[in-house]
């Protein structure tokens, strides 16, 4: 075990009625890694996520995360959840949203600490201006951006996303991407995402979980990779290649 | 107009000015409990717990007449039922993932038919309408102590643990995160809903109480655009349709609960057609 190992994953197993969802798993986190979790639908990645985060138990195998069980070092992580389970039409402005972010077992109220903390994470996702919005007048992406200052907001040293770029535009996923890499400059993320190939582009890290995980560092990722990951063919599109840095027009 | 507040300052109708305030002071813990049964999407699970609260009332009629435990008043019985059926309700919904709706629907009609049977059993007439669709006469002083009793409970509670409550309906899973304990403070939740379900019993009836506690926050949620600005509204708009409510039923001699609901289900219905319209 390396000094700066942040999160270990020893010879894991999770199955989900009697379904297999992750088999003999290792996996060694470094402080500052910047990984994208890939795999197909119902390969694992959410559950990868949820058994770091302590909220599922493996059948088989240890995780420590700081050298201690994941429940334990809970306040040191956080987390962005998919928006989809929130419910929409639920009263509350981005700042209430945000604030959640600081509740904690002692304190029954926010101090105006915590609310200097959490608008400090709403400036750091660029949305100052939204502090008194309601939620669900946000668009996607700005509600992901929202979920991703809550978990900012705890002062984490891991973050964990859950597809922060699903169901956003390429323009809007590009700025998320550029948010993440300048956040990781401090804390440690690793980010469940569809389209590999995009991602790479910022990410240190590709970890591929189809019950089985490996991680490559990004500049192994090609084609031959991407087809293992997901068992068969697929359209893979290179964004990094251009006609010129300006792309085309058609007048 | 005038004439019904000649009525409630009549000293022969005490009973309508105990159900005023009554309706006043329920409309507190209706309003906040109301705005969480509806943002956390549990009007089933109340509405089971209400139709338990009914087994607990037989159950005392049938203690206190039959075994004769005279101290064993209905309202300790559907206090009991209530508390009893939240739990269960709640770790129901917590745990049984696949046939929740069926194990809450056994529950529902089980607690109902539990009711019944045990004041079959019982000697004597009983007013089964008054217990499911409400009466006001049967207010007494003692209730009216019930309930501001709860209030301070109710309120007291959300004052305390707002955040924790605003987590648990918003974000239940991100919450424990934070290390609350969110099952704990759902079933909190459960058994204050529980209470207010019982003590409200008495002015719209067990069959009716669900919709006098979800429809003033359905309405809120068109305009609040916060957790306690619906929950202010809520109580307002509960306390214009109960007070509303009984002046109606009075003057025309009406059922009160039903009153109220059809008054308060009609102004729902015509908000929702006006916001839908404008938006």
């Amino acid at each position: 075990m390396l000094e700066n190992t942040e999160i270990i994953l020893d010879n894991i197993s999770f199955a989900y009625k009697q379904r297999n969802i992750l088999e003999n798993v290792n996996l060694e986190i470094q402080k500052g890694e910047f990984a994208s979790i890939v795999g197909p639908n119902g390969g694992g990645k959410t559950t990868l996520l949820k058994l770091i985060l302590g909220l599922i138990k493996p059948d088989r195998g240890k995780i420590r995360i700081f050298n201690k069980s994941p429940d334990k070092v809970r306040n040191k992580i956080g987390y962005m959840p998919q928006y989809a389970h929130l419910d929409m039409n639920f009263p509350a402005s981005v700042m209430d949203v945000v604030l959640m972010g600081r509740l904690n077992k002692k304190n029954l109220w926010f101090s105006r600490k915590d609310r200097a903390k959490a608008m400090e994470s709403i400036e750091q996702i660029g949305m100052t201006s939204f502090t008194t919005t309601g939620f669900n007048e946000l668009s996607g992406g700005q509600k992901q951006r929202i979920l991703i200052a809550r978990a900012l907001c705890s002062s984490p040293d891991i973050l964990l996303l859950d597809e922060p770029t699903a169901n956003v535009d390429s323009k809007t996923e590009e700025n998320l991407l550029s948010i993440l890499k300048k956040l990781n400059k401090k804390i440690t993320i690793l980010l469940v995402s569809h389209d590999l190939g995009f991602v790479s582009k910022y990410v240190k890290s590709v970890i591929c979980v189809n019950l089985n995980v490996v991680i490559h560092p990004t500049t192994l990722v090609n084609g031959e990779l991407i087809k293992n990951i997901y068992r068969g063919d697929l359209k893979m599109v290179r964004h990094d290649h251009r006609c010129s840095d300006e792309g085309h027009s058609h007048d | 107009m005038i004439e019904l507040f000649n009525a409630i300052l009549d000293p022969d109708n005490m009973f309508l000015r105990y159900a005023f305030i009554m309706g006043g002071l329920a409309s507190i813990s209706f309003g906040i409990i109301g705005t969480f049964v509806t943002i956390k999407r549990i009007g089933y699970l109340a509405g089971a717990i209400s139709h338990c609260v009914f087994g607990g009332i037989g159950l005392a009629l049938f203690l206190q007449v039959k075994v004769g435990l005279a101290w064993f008043d209905p309202i300790l019985g559907a206090v009991l039922a209530a508390v009893v059926a939240a739990v269960m309700v709640g770790l129901v919904s917590l745990h049984a993932k696949e046939r929740e709706d069926t194990i809450i629907g056994t529950l529902w009609a089980m607690g109902m038919a539990s009711g019944i049977l045990l004041i079959d059993m019982t000697p004597g007439y009983f007013n089964l309408a008054s217990y499911l669709f409400g009466d006001i006469l049967l207010i007494s002083g003692k209730d009216l102590l019930y309930v501001a009793s709860l209030d301070i409970l109710v309120l007291g509670i959300f004052i305390l643990f707002f955040n924790r409550f605003f987590g648990v309906c918003f974000d239940d899973e991100f919450t424990s995160l934070r290390g609350i304990n969110t099952t704990f403070f759902y079933l909190l939740l459960l058994i204050l809903t529980a209470l207010t379900i019982v003590l409200l019993v008495r002015i719209v009836g067990i069959v009716l109480v669900i919709a006098l506690l979800t429809i003033p926050p359905a309405i809120a949620s068109f305009y609040a655009k916060r957790l306690w600005q619906m929950m202010v509204y809520s109580v307002l708009l509960c306390l214009f349709f109960t007070w509303t409510g009984l002046g109606v039923s009075y003057a025309s001699g009406l059922s009160s609960g039903p009153t109220i609901i059809v008054i308060s289900g009609t102004a729902y219905l015509i908000m929702l057609i006006i916001h839908r319209f404008i938006k």
